[in-house]
């Protein structure tokens, strides 16, 4: 492992990235940190962005092409900020043999958004998850980090609605997201 | 430390809890908390005296009977789950009502979930037998029955090859999916040079409907610790990682905190027991790679890279983690060392079948009644599984096949329910054992649709470094899509069937090579499905 660079400077005055730079240090910055490091930068910030990924290569001394390798490699990782409220699908065998396909069309078709995107108005994203491990109470989702199983896709969509009148999850404020690319 | 003081150790913490008259015992694993025991445990605490000497609630792990959650059961300190009263689909509001029953002879009917039927009494537990029973996040519930007494005996009265020899003896055989013999593994490992070796255990469970190790982290991780760190004195290792998946946030937060309380005890760290063995685990986030289950991919992914895997030999025993020696076994293989170190092999040998020996966690899930956590002795029918312990279809349907396996398994029709579960059996029918996912479908489910399913997964979690399965998968998928649209006649089904035998024989790792399995599986026994569907 080599010390010889100066780390680089934390990209702003965010105190975010001191939980970010407290990864890599208890790891000796070395290489095998960066999954890591970016899970802990996306925990902070909720996405990764290019000025997140500069900054780990130049902390951790390895190619940028090889951080935005692992970043696109692993499904966990966003390039792209969240809407204010998620929606993960759960498209596991058990909760496909129990219809989550018409919960995704369902989605599909009242908030005009595909699994993997977000709705224009910047409200709702929606994803698929390969299995959330709550096979018993399939077809489940995760709305907003809280799982709600044995659905019909009526009740997944007025749950969704109930949302967009309550107020957005105790999130980030708009001005101390990351910057965005240059 | 002495195993005299370990026990002693136990029994005063048994006595401490013994002075209560009732333990209520809340599930908080995560299919029962997505349900609502979190407001379920408060709602009972808030109706108990902080410091009574009656009644105490605890959070526990994984009672097994997910789809009647949230569980809450009552029952004097240190009983078994079987031994006690059950209660399912409890609600905040019915806590008073439990609390209120305390000490009477009948238990609240509209609530009771009786615990001598099949689903209970039909199971043997050894990885999953203080599931349930003791609060995951307490060190002195798993020292008070029996939690690391194992690893201090096999630490001060054992030699490494003495372990080895009863994981040998033991016949245990890799829980993963592999059934690679566990005494052979760590043999190898222990037969390697070098100052330094690695443990990892392999808890990235990503078999779409399959639960079993989630379950065991989040219900007793210490299991699962204590394992490792036997494992790590037997073949000589002194460092471990636990690389487990980051969508299950409740089993690492229960990982953690369990690593940290056996640090503290003096059961991680350096001379552990007062002996000159040292070991630490760290902890590794997957970030969501299907592939990373494959072992080198897993390693590369330890190391900070791209979750691809390498060509074998070189295997990991021999060079792994930074090159070094390394074993790898999955979380339920280690839940499985502390009960036969501390049984003996010869125990463990005598359940379960002549080439696979114990028992083994499944998930059940899909078309069935009892849907959740089961552990039975290998060998068990699946009939006996799935009518018996899983309570069959809703409605009184009939299954029309059973797929165990995940993606690289297969489906087992009804023809051949009679078969008894074990490692040789499975692979007979051209289905394999896999990690314990066992999802039942009834009439309704159409198996064509069911391999293309299964085929997206493997297109979509390929990782791209070699062809034939890259580009493999793709194909396949493609022609399942036009067959399932009754869009493509006889010579796309020849073609897939030989790109079948093309992926399987030319992929690199393990993904692409069992691809196929759900086509060739459902092809050998649902032939007539793919071919009514055909156009010429």
């Amino acid at each position: 492992m080599s010390l010889h660079r100066p780390k680089p400077a934390l990209p702003s005055d965010d105190t975010r990235w001191k939980l970010v730079n407290a990864t890599m240090r208890r790891n000796g910055y070395a290489d095998h940190a960066l999954i890591e490091t970016l899970h802990s930068i996306q925990n902070a910030f909720g996405y990764l962005d290019e000025t997140a990924l500069r900054f780990v290569a130049a902390a951790l001394d390895v190619p940028l092409s090889k951080v935005f390798g692992v970043a696109t490699f692993y499904h966990l990782f966003r390039l792209k900020p969240k809407g204010r409220h998620t929606c993960v699908v759960c498209t596991g065998t058990a909760c496909y043999i129990k219809g989550a396909g018409v919960l995704v069309d369902a989605l599909r078709a009242h908030h005009q958004v595909e699994p993997g995107e977000t709705t224009a108005d910047g409200a709702l994203s929606v994803l698929t998850a390969r299995c959330v491990g709550a096979c018993g109470l399939a077809p489940a989702a995760v709305v907003d980090g809280e799982v709600v199983g044995k659905l019909a896709p009526e009740a997944l969509l007025a749950r969704l609605d109930r949302l967009d009148a309550a107020p957005a999850p105790p999130g980030l404020p708009a001005s101390s997201r990351p910057r965005a690319p240059a | 430390m002495h195993l005299d003081d370990l026990a002693e150790q136990a029994a005063t913490i048994r006595a401490r809890d013994a002075e209560t008259a009732h333990e209520i015992r809340v599930c908080m694993a995560a299919s029962c908390q997505s349900s609502g025991s979190g407001q379920v445990l408060d709602a009972l605490r808030a109706g108990v005296e902080p410091q009574s000497s009656s009644c105490r609630v605890k959070g526990v792990g994984c009672m097994g009977l997910c789809s009647a959650g949230p569980l809450v059961a009552v029952a004097a300190p240190g009983d078994t789950l079987n031994a006690s009263r059950l209660y399912r689909d409890v609600t905040p509001a019915d806590a008073p009502a439990i609390l209120d029953n305390l000490g009477k002879p009948d238990p609240i009917e509209r609530l009771h979930c009786p615990t001598d039927q099949p689903f209970f009494t039909a199971q043997h537990r050894i990885v999953l037998e203080h599931s349930g029973q003791i609060d995951p996040d307490s060190l002195d519930d798993a020292i008070a029955v029996g939690g690391y007494s194992a690893l201090v005996h096999a630490l001060t009265e054992l030699t490494p090859g003495e372990v080895i020899r009863e994981i040998t003896t033991s016949g245990l055989r890799g829980r993963g999916g592999g059934g690679y013999p566990t005494g052979l593994k760590w043999s190898t490992v222990a037969k390697m040079p070098g100052p330094q070796k690695y443990i990892v255990c392999n808890a990235d469970e990503g078999d779409p409907g399959a639960f079993m190790d989630r379950a065991v982290l989040e219900s007793d991780p210490h299991r699962v610790i204590e394992g490792m760190a036997i494992a790590a004195y037997a073949v000589g290792a002194s460092k471990g990682y636990v690389y487990v998946r980051a969508e299950y946030p409740l089993a690492v937060e229960r990982l953690t905190n369990a690593i940290r309380k056996a640090k503290r005890a003096g059961f991680l760290g350096s001379q552990i027991a007062d002996t000159q063995f040292s070991f630490e685990i760290e902890l590794r986030l997957g970030a969501g790679a299907f592939v990373c289950g494959e072992e080198t991919a897993l390693m590369a992914s330890i190391q900070g890279l791209r979750g691809q895997p390498r060509p074998r030999p070189p295997y990991p025993a021999e060079a792994g983690l930074w090159g070094c020696p390394t074993l790898i076994n999955n979380v339920e293989t280690f839940a499985n060392i502390a009960p036969i170190v501390r049984e003996g092999g010869a125990w463990f040998a005598a359940l379960g079948t002549e080439g696979s020996k114990g028992t083994k966690v499944f998930a059940l899930a899909g078309t069935i009644v009892n849907t959740g956590l089961i552990e039975v002795p290998m060998g068990t029918r699946l009939a006996h599984i799935i009518e018996v312990i899983g309570g069959g279809i809703p409605g009184g349907g009939r299954v029309k096949a059973v797929q165990t396996g995940g993606p690289s398994g297969g489906c087992i029709p009804r023809a051949h329910l009679d078969t008894p579960v074990d490692y040789d059996s499975l692979k007979g029918l051209g289905t394999i054992m896999g990690s314990g996912g066992m999802i039942v479908m009834d009439e309704r489910s159409s198996m064509v649709d069911v391999a293309r399913y299964f085929m997206e997964f493997c297109m979509t979690e390929s990782c791209g470094k070699c062809v034939p399965c890259r580009t493999g998968t793709q194909q396949m998928h493609a022609l399942l899509e036009r067959i399932a649209a009754a869009e493509a006649g006889r010579a796309e089904l020849a073609l897939l069937e030989e790109l079948c035998e093309v992926v399987q024989a030319t992929s690199l790792c393990g993904l692409g090579q069992t691809a196929p399995n759900p086509v060739l599986s459902t092809l050998r026994y649902f032939r007539d499905e793919y071919e009514s569907r055909l156009v010429d």
